[in-house]
Protein backbone atom coordinates (compact mmCIF):
# COMPACT_ATOMS: atom_id res chain seq x y z
CA UNK A 1 0.00 0.00 0.00
CA UNK A 2 1.27 3.44 -0.97
CA UNK A 3 1.32 5.88 2.07
CA UNK A 4 3.25 9.14 1.53
CA UNK A 5 1.78 10.46 5.18
CA UNK A 6 4.30 11.31 7.31
CA UNK A 7 3.62 11.89 11.08
CA UNK A 8 6.06 13.90 12.43
CA UNK A 9 7.87 16.89 10.66
CA UNK A 10 11.09 16.31 11.82
CA UNK A 11 10.77 13.07 9.39
CA UNK A 12 9.56 14.10 6.75
CA UNK A 13 13.23 16.23 7.13
CA UNK A 14 15.50 13.31 6.58
CA UNK A 15 18.10 12.86 4.42
CA UNK A 16 18.03 16.71 3.74
CA UNK A 17 22.06 17.34 2.76
CA UNK A 18 24.16 20.38 3.39
CA UNK A 19 24.75 22.30 0.04
CA UNK A 20 21.30 21.42 -1.13
CA UNK A 21 19.33 23.18 -3.80
CA UNK A 22 15.78 24.22 -2.40
CA UNK A 23 12.61 25.16 -3.97
CA UNK A 24 9.76 26.82 -2.30
CA UNK A 25 6.19 27.33 -3.04
CA UNK A 26 4.08 30.37 -1.70
CA UNK A 27 3.95 33.90 -2.99
CA UNK A 28 4.33 36.09 -0.11
CA UNK A 29 2.55 34.59 2.83
CA UNK A 30 0.02 32.58 0.74
CA UNK A 31 0.47 28.91 -0.11
CA UNK A 32 4.10 29.30 1.57
CA UNK A 33 4.94 26.27 3.70
CA UNK A 34 6.33 27.83 6.62
CA UNK A 35 5.62 24.34 9.06
CA UNK A 36 8.53 22.73 6.70
CA UNK A 37 10.92 25.47 6.81
CA UNK A 38 10.42 25.43 10.48
CA UNK A 39 11.41 21.98 10.59
CA UNK A 40 14.07 22.26 8.33
CA UNK A 41 15.71 24.92 10.19
CA UNK A 42 15.48 22.51 13.11
CA UNK A 43 17.04 19.98 10.86
CA UNK A 44 19.85 21.61 10.46
CA UNK A 45 20.87 21.01 6.48
CA UNK A 46 23.16 24.17 5.76
CA UNK A 47 24.87 26.07 2.74
CA UNK A 48 21.40 26.00 0.88
CA UNK A 49 20.45 27.22 -2.19
CA UNK A 50 16.81 28.70 -1.80
CA UNK A 51 14.46 29.06 -4.91
CA UNK A 52 11.75 30.85 -4.50
CA UNK A 53 9.70 33.93 -5.05
CA UNK A 54 10.27 36.31 -2.41
CA UNK A 55 12.80 36.38 0.38
CA UNK A 56 10.82 35.56 3.27
CA UNK A 57 9.68 38.12 6.11
CA UNK A 58 9.41 38.68 9.55
CA UNK A 59 11.61 36.14 11.53
CA UNK A 60 10.08 32.83 10.84
CA UNK A 61 9.82 30.34 7.90
CA UNK A 62 12.20 31.93 5.03
CA UNK A 63 13.45 33.98 7.06
CA UNK A 64 14.12 31.88 10.53
CA UNK A 65 15.95 29.25 8.16
CA UNK A 66 17.96 32.63 6.61
CA UNK A 67 18.64 34.15 10.08
CA UNK A 68 19.85 30.98 11.33
CA UNK A 69 22.44 31.04 8.98
CA UNK A 70 21.78 28.32 6.87
CA UNK A 71 20.89 29.72 2.77
CA UNK A 72 24.21 30.83 0.84
CA UNK A 73 21.88 31.74 -1.93
CA UNK A 74 19.06 32.79 -3.01
CA UNK A 75 17.39 32.71 -6.57
CA UNK A 76 14.28 35.29 -6.25
CA UNK A 77 12.07 37.19 -7.99
CA UNK A 78 11.16 40.55 -5.75
CA UNK A 79 13.13 39.69 -2.45
CA UNK A 80 12.68 42.70 -1.43
CA UNK A 81 9.10 43.85 1.00
CA UNK A 82 7.71 44.94 3.56
CA UNK A 83 8.82 43.06 6.21
CA UNK A 84 11.69 41.29 4.48
CA UNK A 85 14.00 42.42 7.34
CA UNK A 86 16.55 38.94 8.00
CA UNK A 87 16.92 39.46 3.92
CA UNK A 88 18.11 42.98 3.71
CA UNK A 89 20.29 42.47 7.30
CA UNK A 90 21.74 39.37 5.50
CA UNK A 91 22.73 41.51 1.63
CA UNK A 92 23.86 44.48 4.09
CA UNK A 93 26.50 42.03 5.64
CA UNK A 94 27.38 40.69 2.34
CA UNK A 95 26.32 36.99 3.74
CA UNK A 96 23.59 36.28 1.21
CA UNK A 97 24.13 35.91 -2.59
CA UNK A 98 21.11 36.88 -4.83
CA UNK A 99 20.60 35.87 -7.91
CA UNK A 100 17.27 37.99 -9.68
CA UNK A 101 15.04 36.38 -12.16
CA UNK A 102 12.13 37.76 -14.02
CA UNK A 103 9.46 36.21 -12.09
CA UNK A 104 7.79 34.30 -15.55
CA UNK A 105 11.45 33.11 -16.44
CA UNK A 106 11.48 31.70 -12.61
CA UNK A 107 8.48 29.89 -13.27
CA UNK A 108 10.03 28.70 -16.49
CA UNK A 109 13.17 27.63 -15.58
CA UNK A 110 11.82 25.80 -12.94
CA UNK A 111 9.06 24.42 -15.00
CA UNK A 112 11.61 23.27 -18.02
CA UNK A 113 13.79 21.67 -14.97
CA UNK A 114 10.62 19.63 -14.12
CA UNK A 115 10.40 18.59 -17.91
CA UNK A 116 13.14 17.67 -18.39
CA UNK A 117 14.51 20.88 -20.71
CA UNK A 118 17.65 22.16 -19.80
CA UNK A 119 17.51 25.68 -21.41
CA UNK A 120 15.01 27.08 -23.72
CA UNK A 121 14.93 31.27 -25.10
CA UNK A 122 12.54 33.68 -23.97
CA UNK A 123 12.14 37.51 -24.78
CA UNK A 124 11.68 38.72 -21.23
CA UNK A 125 14.44 40.65 -19.93
CA UNK A 126 16.41 40.59 -23.53
CA UNK A 127 18.04 44.42 -23.37
CA UNK A 128 18.26 44.61 -19.97
CA UNK A 129 20.41 44.59 -17.03
CA UNK A 130 19.12 40.93 -15.89
CA UNK A 131 19.74 39.78 -19.78
CA UNK A 132 23.33 40.91 -19.62
CA UNK A 133 26.07 38.74 -21.02
CA UNK A 134 23.15 35.78 -21.73
CA UNK A 135 23.14 34.70 -25.19
CA UNK A 136 21.07 36.34 -27.57
CA UNK A 137 19.06 34.59 -30.88
CA UNK A 138 17.07 36.07 -33.15
CA UNK A 139 13.67 34.20 -34.33
CA UNK A 140 11.01 35.17 -36.91
CA UNK A 141 12.56 39.19 -36.65
CA UNK A 142 12.30 39.03 -32.57
CA UNK A 143 15.44 38.57 -29.94
CA UNK A 144 15.45 36.08 -27.40
CA UNK A 145 17.91 35.56 -24.38
CA UNK A 146 18.55 31.81 -23.48
CA UNK A 147 17.85 30.79 -19.86
CA UNK A 148 18.63 27.81 -17.80
CA UNK A 149 16.40 25.05 -16.28
CA UNK A 150 16.37 24.90 -12.99
CA UNK A 151 16.58 20.98 -11.14
CA UNK A 152 17.10 20.86 -7.44
CA UNK A 153 17.11 18.23 -4.51
CA UNK A 154 14.06 19.06 -2.48
CA UNK A 155 10.74 21.32 -2.65
CA UNK A 156 9.25 22.34 0.41
CA UNK A 157 5.37 22.92 -0.91
CA UNK A 158 2.01 23.52 0.65
CA UNK A 159 -1.42 21.96 -0.24
CA UNK A 160 -5.10 22.92 0.80
CA UNK A 161 -5.92 18.88 0.67
CA UNK A 162 -4.20 16.10 0.14
CA UNK A 163 -4.61 11.85 -0.11
CA UNK A 164 -2.46 9.22 0.97
CA UNK A 165 -0.63 8.79 -2.66
CA UNK A 166 0.51 12.66 -2.47
CA UNK A 167 -2.26 13.83 -4.73
CA UNK A 168 -2.87 17.48 -4.54
CA UNK A 169 -5.47 20.25 -4.44
CA UNK A 170 -4.55 23.99 -3.59
CA UNK A 171 -6.88 26.35 -2.84
CA UNK A 172 -7.42 29.74 -4.65
CA UNK A 173 -3.98 31.87 -4.90
CA UNK A 174 -2.48 29.42 -2.42
CA UNK A 175 -1.65 27.17 -5.70
CA UNK A 176 1.34 30.06 -6.99
CA UNK A 177 4.62 28.65 -7.44
CA UNK A 178 3.53 25.25 -5.20
CA UNK A 179 2.59 22.96 -8.55
CA UNK A 180 5.61 23.65 -10.18
CA UNK A 181 7.86 23.16 -7.80
CA UNK A 182 6.34 19.68 -6.92
CA UNK A 183 8.16 18.65 -10.83
CA UNK A 184 11.59 19.74 -10.37
CA UNK A 185 12.70 18.06 -7.45
CA UNK A 186 14.56 14.91 -6.36
CA UNK A 187 12.01 14.76 -3.12
CA UNK A 188 9.03 16.76 -2.59
CA UNK A 189 7.54 17.66 0.88
CA UNK A 190 4.14 18.38 1.43
CA UNK A 191 2.36 20.16 3.76
CA UNK A 192 -1.80 20.26 3.56
CA UNK A 193 -4.30 21.38 5.82
CA UNK A 194 -6.61 18.53 5.10
CA UNK A 195 -6.18 15.06 4.84
CA UNK A 196 -8.67 13.21 2.47
CA UNK A 197 -9.42 9.62 1.61
CA UNK A 198 -8.11 8.02 -1.41
CA UNK A 199 -11.09 8.68 -3.96
CA UNK A 200 -12.29 11.68 -2.27
CA UNK A 201 -9.86 14.42 -4.79
CA UNK A 202 -11.91 13.25 -8.18
CA UNK A 203 -9.47 13.00 -11.11
CA UNK A 204 -10.50 16.11 -12.94
CA UNK A 205 -9.82 17.56 -9.59
CA UNK A 206 -6.04 16.85 -8.31
CA UNK A 207 -4.05 19.66 -9.24
CA UNK A 208 -0.63 18.00 -8.61
CA UNK A 209 -0.45 14.04 -9.04
CA UNK A 210 1.19 12.50 -6.73
CA UNK A 211 3.81 11.36 -9.02
CA UNK A 212 5.17 14.00 -8.15
CA UNK A 213 5.17 13.99 -4.16
CA UNK A 214 7.21 11.61 -1.83
CA UNK A 215 6.11 12.93 1.87
CA UNK A 216 3.09 14.70 3.32
CA UNK A 217 2.71 16.01 6.46
CA UNK A 218 -1.14 16.83 7.68
CA UNK A 219 -0.41 20.57 9.38
CA UNK A 220 -4.41 21.34 10.18
CA UNK A 221 -4.02 25.14 10.26
CA UNK A 222 -1.59 27.80 8.97
CA UNK A 223 -4.18 30.02 7.19
CA UNK A 224 -2.60 33.43 6.01
CA UNK A 225 -2.98 35.94 7.54
CA UNK A 226 -4.82 39.35 6.07
CA UNK A 227 -3.15 41.31 3.81
CA UNK A 228 -2.84 45.09 5.69
CA UNK A 229 -4.75 47.75 5.11
CA UNK A 230 -6.25 46.49 2.20
CA UNK A 231 -9.74 46.76 2.99
CA UNK A 232 -12.37 48.96 1.07
CA UNK A 233 -13.48 49.79 4.04
CA UNK B 1 -13.21 83.80 -22.10
CA UNK B 2 -12.81 80.45 -24.12
CA UNK B 3 -10.98 77.76 -22.81
CA UNK B 4 -8.13 78.01 -25.14
CA UNK B 5 -7.44 81.42 -24.33
CA UNK B 6 -8.26 80.56 -20.36
CA UNK B 7 -5.11 77.96 -20.54
CA UNK B 8 -3.01 80.41 -22.61
CA UNK B 9 -3.35 82.89 -19.96
CA UNK B 10 -2.45 80.25 -17.31
CA UNK B 11 0.02 78.58 -18.81
CA UNK B 12 1.80 82.18 -19.33
CA UNK B 13 0.72 83.42 -16.17
CA UNK B 14 1.85 80.13 -14.04
CA UNK B 15 2.59 77.29 -16.00
CA UNK B 16 4.65 75.68 -12.98
CA UNK B 17 2.14 75.82 -11.72
CA UNK B 18 -0.09 73.10 -13.86
CA UNK B 19 -0.77 70.13 -11.86
CA UNK B 20 -3.19 68.20 -14.39
CA UNK B 21 -5.55 64.95 -14.14
CA UNK B 22 -5.01 63.32 -10.36
CA UNK B 23 -4.88 59.71 -10.05
CA UNK B 24 -8.15 59.02 -10.23
CA UNK B 25 -8.91 60.81 -13.02
CA UNK B 26 -5.83 59.44 -14.87
CA UNK B 27 -7.14 55.97 -14.24
CA UNK B 28 -11.00 57.02 -15.36
CA UNK B 29 -9.30 58.56 -18.79
CA UNK B 30 -7.33 55.27 -19.10
CA UNK B 31 -10.32 53.21 -18.44
CA UNK B 32 -12.55 54.15 -20.80
CA UNK B 33 -10.31 53.36 -23.80
CA UNK B 34 -10.49 49.79 -22.73
CA UNK B 35 -13.05 47.81 -24.69
CA UNK B 36 -15.20 45.20 -23.75
CA UNK B 37 -13.62 41.82 -23.93
CA UNK B 38 -10.49 42.44 -23.34
CA UNK B 39 -8.14 40.88 -20.78
CA UNK B 40 -6.29 43.12 -19.15
CA UNK B 41 -3.07 43.18 -16.55
CA UNK B 42 -3.31 45.76 -13.82
CA UNK B 43 0.19 46.66 -12.53
CA UNK B 44 0.48 47.80 -8.75
CA UNK B 45 -0.39 51.26 -8.02
CA UNK B 46 -2.24 53.39 -9.94
CA UNK B 47 -2.64 51.12 -12.79
CA UNK B 48 -4.86 48.96 -10.42
CA UNK B 49 -6.79 51.73 -9.49
CA UNK B 50 -7.96 51.70 -13.65
CA UNK B 51 -10.18 48.57 -12.65
CA UNK B 52 -12.56 50.96 -10.15
CA UNK B 53 -13.24 52.37 -13.06
CA UNK B 54 -14.75 50.40 -15.94
CA UNK B 55 -18.15 50.82 -16.89
CA UNK B 56 -20.05 48.56 -14.17
CA UNK B 57 -21.83 47.06 -17.80
CA UNK B 58 -18.58 46.87 -19.93
CA UNK B 59 -17.14 43.27 -19.43
CA UNK B 60 -13.53 43.36 -19.20
CA UNK B 61 -11.45 40.49 -17.08
CA UNK B 62 -8.47 41.11 -14.53
CA UNK B 63 -5.89 39.14 -14.81
CA UNK B 64 -3.49 39.14 -11.68
CA UNK B 65 0.00 37.50 -12.18
CA UNK B 66 0.15 35.38 -9.46
CA UNK B 67 -2.86 33.36 -11.05
CA UNK B 68 -6.09 35.43 -10.89
CA UNK B 69 -8.36 35.52 -14.84
CA UNK B 70 -11.26 37.34 -13.17
CA UNK B 71 -10.07 39.79 -10.72
CA UNK B 72 -12.59 41.81 -8.59
CA UNK B 73 -12.50 44.89 -6.01
CA UNK B 74 -10.71 44.64 -3.11
CA UNK B 75 -12.57 42.39 -0.20
CA UNK B 76 -14.74 43.98 2.83
CA UNK B 77 -14.54 43.03 6.39
CA UNK B 78 -17.75 40.87 5.69
CA UNK B 79 -16.22 38.50 2.86
CA UNK B 80 -12.67 37.97 4.19
CA UNK B 81 -10.87 35.00 2.44
CA UNK B 82 -7.28 36.07 2.88
CA UNK B 83 -6.19 33.05 0.85
CA UNK B 84 -7.33 35.03 -2.36
CA UNK B 85 -4.26 37.91 -2.74
CA UNK B 86 -3.01 39.67 -5.98
CA UNK B 87 0.11 40.90 -7.00
CA UNK B 88 0.49 43.47 -4.75
CA UNK B 89 -0.46 40.98 -2.14
CA UNK B 90 -3.90 42.29 -1.23
CA UNK B 91 -6.52 40.21 -0.51
CA UNK B 92 -9.22 40.78 -3.58
CA UNK B 93 -12.35 38.97 -4.74
CA UNK B 94 -13.15 36.79 -7.94
CA UNK B 95 -15.86 37.75 -10.09
CA UNK B 96 -18.22 35.08 -11.22
CA UNK B 97 -16.49 33.31 -14.05
CA UNK B 98 -13.49 33.51 -12.60
CA UNK B 99 -10.35 31.05 -12.44
CA UNK B 100 -7.16 30.19 -10.76
CA UNK B 101 -4.24 28.85 -12.55
CA UNK B 102 -0.54 27.90 -11.10
CA UNK B 103 2.16 30.94 -11.67
CA UNK B 104 3.45 28.88 -14.94
CA UNK B 105 0.22 28.59 -16.22
CA UNK B 106 -0.61 32.84 -15.35
CA UNK B 107 3.24 33.69 -17.13
CA UNK B 108 3.04 30.86 -19.72
CA UNK B 109 -0.32 33.50 -20.25
CA UNK B 110 1.50 36.57 -20.21
CA UNK B 111 4.84 35.55 -22.15
CA UNK B 112 2.58 33.67 -24.69
CA UNK B 113 0.72 36.99 -25.74
CA UNK B 114 -2.44 36.01 -24.54
CA UNK B 115 -3.73 39.27 -22.64
CA UNK B 116 -4.40 42.15 -24.76
CA UNK B 117 -3.15 44.97 -22.49
CA UNK B 118 -1.33 45.28 -19.24
CA UNK B 119 -1.15 48.88 -17.78
CA UNK B 120 2.39 49.97 -15.80
CA UNK B 121 3.10 52.59 -13.78
CA UNK B 122 7.01 53.64 -14.53
CA UNK B 123 9.88 56.29 -13.93
CA UNK B 124 10.30 56.94 -17.28
CA UNK B 125 9.47 55.70 -20.96
CA UNK B 126 11.44 56.56 -24.11
CA UNK B 127 10.14 57.58 -27.80
CA UNK B 128 11.18 54.56 -28.90
CA UNK B 129 9.29 52.36 -26.95
CA UNK B 130 11.93 51.38 -23.92
CA UNK B 131 10.55 52.13 -20.38
CA UNK B 132 12.07 51.54 -17.15
CA UNK B 133 9.76 50.88 -13.79
CA UNK B 134 11.89 48.45 -12.42
CA UNK B 135 14.82 50.05 -10.17
CA UNK B 136 16.11 53.73 -10.25
CA UNK B 137 19.91 52.33 -9.56
CA UNK B 138 20.85 48.69 -9.75
CA UNK B 139 23.17 49.88 -7.09
CA UNK B 140 20.46 49.09 -4.41
CA UNK B 141 19.02 45.40 -4.33
CA UNK B 142 16.39 45.47 -6.11
CA UNK B 143 13.26 43.51 -6.74
CA UNK B 144 11.75 42.74 -10.61
CA UNK B 145 8.75 40.61 -10.43
CA UNK B 146 6.58 39.85 -13.19
CA UNK B 147 7.21 43.81 -14.68
CA UNK B 148 9.76 42.22 -17.59
CA UNK B 149 7.20 39.18 -18.31
CA UNK B 150 4.59 41.56 -18.51
CA UNK B 151 6.47 43.85 -20.94
CA UNK B 152 7.17 41.73 -23.49
CA UNK B 153 4.47 39.84 -23.29
CA UNK B 154 1.15 41.26 -23.34
CA UNK B 155 -0.11 42.40 -27.15
CA UNK B 156 -0.18 46.14 -25.95
CA UNK B 157 1.97 48.35 -22.93
CA UNK B 158 -0.07 50.97 -21.70
CA UNK B 159 2.23 53.64 -18.94
CA UNK B 160 0.02 55.87 -16.32
CA UNK B 161 2.15 57.96 -14.70
CA UNK B 162 3.15 61.32 -13.84
CA UNK B 163 4.34 63.68 -16.91
CA UNK B 164 7.35 65.05 -14.81
CA UNK B 165 8.86 64.32 -11.71
CA UNK B 166 8.68 66.56 -8.51
CA UNK B 167 10.95 69.10 -9.41
CA UNK B 168 9.46 69.48 -13.08
CA UNK B 169 12.12 66.99 -15.33
CA UNK B 170 10.25 65.23 -18.12
CA UNK B 171 9.77 61.35 -17.78
CA UNK B 172 8.46 60.81 -20.91
CA UNK B 173 12.30 61.19 -22.94
CA UNK B 174 14.35 60.40 -25.83
CA UNK B 175 15.92 57.72 -24.04
CA UNK B 176 15.81 56.20 -20.57
CA UNK B 177 18.54 57.20 -18.22
CA UNK B 178 17.47 54.42 -15.59
CA UNK B 179 17.72 50.72 -16.32
CA UNK B 180 15.13 49.23 -18.59
CA UNK B 181 12.45 46.88 -18.01
CA UNK B 182 12.05 46.12 -21.62
CA UNK B 183 12.88 47.81 -25.04
CA UNK B 184 10.50 49.01 -27.88
CA UNK B 185 7.05 47.88 -26.21
CA UNK B 186 5.49 50.77 -25.02
CA UNK B 187 2.65 51.47 -26.79
CA UNK B 188 0.73 54.47 -25.37
CA UNK B 189 1.23 57.32 -22.16
CA UNK B 190 -1.82 58.21 -19.82
CA UNK B 191 0.14 61.18 -17.48
CA UNK B 192 -1.21 63.77 -15.54
CA UNK B 193 -1.09 66.34 -18.58
CA UNK B 194 -1.92 64.39 -21.61
CA UNK B 195 -2.10 61.14 -23.28
CA UNK B 196 0.58 60.30 -25.70
CA UNK B 197 1.04 57.55 -27.99
CA UNK B 198 4.34 56.21 -29.05
CA UNK B 199 4.21 55.45 -33.46
CA UNK B 200 7.01 54.52 -35.02
CA UNK B 201 7.45 58.75 -35.80
CA UNK B 202 7.88 59.22 -31.81
CA UNK B 203 5.55 61.09 -29.56
CA UNK B 204 1.94 61.43 -31.07
CA UNK B 205 -0.38 63.62 -29.03
CA UNK B 206 -3.70 61.91 -28.26
CA UNK B 207 -5.55 64.13 -25.71
CA UNK B 208 -4.15 67.36 -24.01
CA UNK B 209 -5.45 68.61 -20.48
CA UNK B 210 -7.20 71.74 -21.15
CA UNK B 211 -5.33 73.20 -18.13
CA UNK B 212 -1.92 73.19 -19.96
CA UNK B 213 -1.03 74.76 -23.77
CA UNK B 214 0.35 72.10 -26.10
CA UNK B 215 3.78 74.93 -26.05
CA UNK B 216 4.11 74.20 -22.23
CA UNK B 217 3.39 70.78 -22.50
CA UNK B 218 6.18 70.16 -25.19
CA UNK B 219 8.33 72.66 -22.95
CA UNK B 220 7.38 69.46 -20.04
CA UNK B 221 8.22 66.37 -22.35
CA UNK B 222 11.87 65.62 -22.91
CA UNK B 223 11.58 64.56 -27.02
CA UNK B 224 9.19 66.10 -29.41
CA UNK B 225 5.52 65.88 -29.59
CA UNK B 226 4.04 65.15 -32.61
CA UNK B 227 0.48 66.48 -33.00
CA UNK B 228 -2.24 65.71 -34.98
CA UNK B 229 -5.11 67.08 -32.67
Amino acid sequence: MINKIIQKLADAMAGIKDGSTVLLGGFGAVGQPNQLLDALTEQGAKDLTVVANNAGTGRTGLAGLMAAGRVRRIICSFPRSSGSVVFEELQAAGKLELELVAQGTLAERIRAGGAGIPAFFTATAYGTAIGEGKEVREYDGRKYILERGIKADVALIEAWQADRWGNLRYRTSGRNFNPVMATAADLTICQTQHVVELGALGPDDIHTPGVYVDRVVHIPYGDPPPAQKNLND
Amino acid sequence: MTATSAAASKASAGADNVRGWDRKKMAARLAQDIPEGWYVNLGIGIPLMVGDYIPADREVVLQSENGIVGMGPLQTADNLDTWIVNAGKQNVTLKKGAAMVSHSDSFAMIRGGHLDLCVLGSFEVASNGDFANWTTSLKSVPAVGGAMDLAVGAQRIWLIMDHTSKDGKPKLLEKCTMPLTAVGVVKRVYTNLAVVDVTPEGYELVDINPEITFEALQARTGAKLHRKI
